[in-house]
């Protein structure tokens, strides 16, 4: 069994935002929803990094542990999913995602939010596969079809890698090793847990 | 002759204070000055940790320390990579606050069970005589018995939302809580700015009536009334109302202020800020619940005639007596009879039912 993971190489990341566009056209994301960003780290100093950043699908999440009416799930991917239907967007999973993942379409005052937003990996939510109700709600669900994320398709210098965490690990080592620098899995040991 | 020997004895007296604390201040100085020998150490420590190791990668330590870096997404905080105080967050949220604060409310109520069934009801000693003594003006009853209101639905949505997960999706089911939920959010969200209004008010309103003083002490002293056939003195407010009332003044202010927080996100809070917010809020309210049983019973079921001061505006004079002694002396040129009044409900009106008992 697969266990989806995103890994951003910082050492190939352009800052080109590629990603981010490429999500909001695959998912007809609402305004002011952007479910990936990317961050530029000492931007415009000698050895500036930048990475992609999305929701990371943490094996013991941090959202679904506080989230009051227990809205999200796991998939036999290590996806982590959430049900529109239920969320009542209170922006609990908000304040513990470390990674900032969670969005909401408004934010106003009486903590008016509306239901929460993010990255689905591409794989929709719990309503039918590719339904018009699933595309409406969470956008693609190209894992339905065999198809990655279009965040990490779509990158120019595949920086940003999704896919099975083992052969996202295996092509990062490889390019690690050739390159004789460090391994910087960004992220990782917060989202994963410590030795991954 | 005796006036200069009087400025001789003073000067000399003056001389030897000088003379004893200086000696004081020298032996003081001796034994601090070789300490601050460790005070350079420790600045000279500090300074060298500032250094930076020129083989160490500090881009992604301040990453994993929350520092953040440039984005083109426009928002509160969108450059910060990792949030760490998230975490914690959660660990406080589930762990103490979600397993311990029930207990205290728990507590709460078994200690009231325990003052009811042991100590029994705190009855009047003697039969109302259908004389009462005006205690709330009727804008007073209407603030408190809205401020109440109000506070049970809060506390109610609010307890729904800590602990309906754990409760109530067993009994409703996740769809049919989450119905629930989503109506108990919007109701605690837009009724918690109208109830900070009238806890405020009720702050600037009755504060004067709660200012502690010598009373209060002895009240304590005494048991405050708890223990049977002692009657402690009181003016208008006895020392446990004091305690109820700045009670909700400090802890329910915080109460107040973090919802207000949380219920506004506009003001660029950042996550740290909501993360606070809510645990304080989340604990705070669920003392202030716990405390409310115990109101909630000495006003009704604990004390006979206490109701009726806040429903008729009206108490009977053998309760102003019995409980607020020092109050009814000076009110008791108000006295008037119950039937003038037209008075239809309390203690004073049935008179059969308030017969003196045994306790």
């Amino acid at each position: 069994m697969a266990r989806m993971k995103f890994l951003c190489d910082a050492e190939r990341c352009i800052e080109c935002n590629a990603c981010v566009t490429a999500c909001k056209n695959e998912n007809e994301v609402p305004w002011g929803v952007n479910r990936r960003r990317v961050v530029t780290l000492n931007d415009g100093v000698p050895g500036e990094k930048s990475i992609s950043v999305a929701c990371m699908h943490c094996t013991d999440a941090p959202c679904a542990a506080v989230c009051p009416v227990d809205c999200f799930y796991t998939t036999d991917d290590g996806i982590v999913l959430h049900d529109k239907d239920l969320c009542i967007g209170c922006g609990y999973c908000f304040y513990a995602c470390p990674f900032g993942a969670p969005q909401y379409p408004q934010q106003e005052a009486f903590g008016v939010r509306g239901k929460m937003d993010k990255c689905t990996f591409c794989a929709g939510g719990p309503d039918a596969d590719n339904s018009d109700a699933e595309y409406t709600k969470y956008g693609a669900n190209r894992v339905a079809e065999g198809k990655l994320p279009a965040c990490a398709e779509m990158c120019s210098t595949k920086a940003l890698l999704a896919g099975d965490g083992d052969m996202v690990a295996d092509i990062y080592r490889e390019r690690v090793m050739r390159r004789a620098g460090r391994p910087q899995t960004w992220g990782w040991d917060k989202a994963y847990g410590a030795g991954v | 002759m005796k006036d200069q020997d009087h400025a001789k004895a003073r000067s000399r007296r003056i001389h030897r204070r000088i003379m004893l604390w200086s000696l004081l201040l020298i032996g003081l100085g001796a034994m601090v000055a070789p300490l601050t020998g460790y005070l350079f150490v420790e600045i000279a420590g500090a300074q060298s940790f500032e250094e930076v190791n020129p083989r160490s990668e500090t881009t992604w330590r301040d990453v994993r320390e929350g520092n953040g870096g440039v984005t083109t997404i426009q928002g509160n905080e969108t450059g910060v990579l990792i949030q760490n105080g998230g975490e914690n967050y959660r660990q406080l949220r589930n762990g103490p606050v979600a397993s311990i604060m029930p207990w205290v409310m728990g507590a709460a109520l078994v200690a009231i069970a325990l003052v009811f069934f042991i100590g029994g009801r705190h009855k009047l000693d003697h039969a109302p005589s259908g004389r009462v003594v005006p205690r709330w003006k009727l804008w007073e009853r209407v603030l408190h018995w809205t401020t109440a209101t109000l506070f049970i639905v809060l506390s109610i949505t609010g307890l729904s939302l800590l602990f309906g997960r754990a409760v109530m999706i067993p009994v409703f089911g996740p769809e049919g809580f989450a119905a629930y939920a989503s109506g108990a959010m919007m109701t605690h969200n837009y009724v918690g700015p109208f109830f900070t209004i009238c806890v405020g008010i009720m702050a600037l309103a009755w504060a004067w009536h709660n200012i502690p003083n010598k009373t209060d002490l002895e009240w304590f002293k005494a048991g405050g009334g708890f223990i049977k056939g002692k009657h402690p003195s009181a003016g208008r407010m006895n020392g446990g109302e004091k305690v109820w009332f700045w009670f909700i003044v400090f802890v329910g202010g915080a109460v107040c202020v973090t919802g207000v927080v949380l219920d506004f996100p506009i003001w660029g809070q950042t996550r740290e800020t909501m993360q606070q917010a809510q645990l304080v809020h989340a604990v705070a309210a669920i003392l202030w619940i716990s405390l409310f049983f115990g109101h909630a019973y000495i006003g009704t079921l604990g004390t006979e005639g206490a109701i009726d001061g806040m429903t008729t505006g009206y108490t009977s004079v053998e309760w102003a007596k019995q409980h607020h002694d020092l109050w009814y002396e000076e009110v008791k040129d108000q006295e008037i009879d119950a039937d003038e009044i037209g008075l239809t409900k309390g203690v004073a009106v049935n008179r059969d039912s308030g017969a003196p008992t045994s306790g």
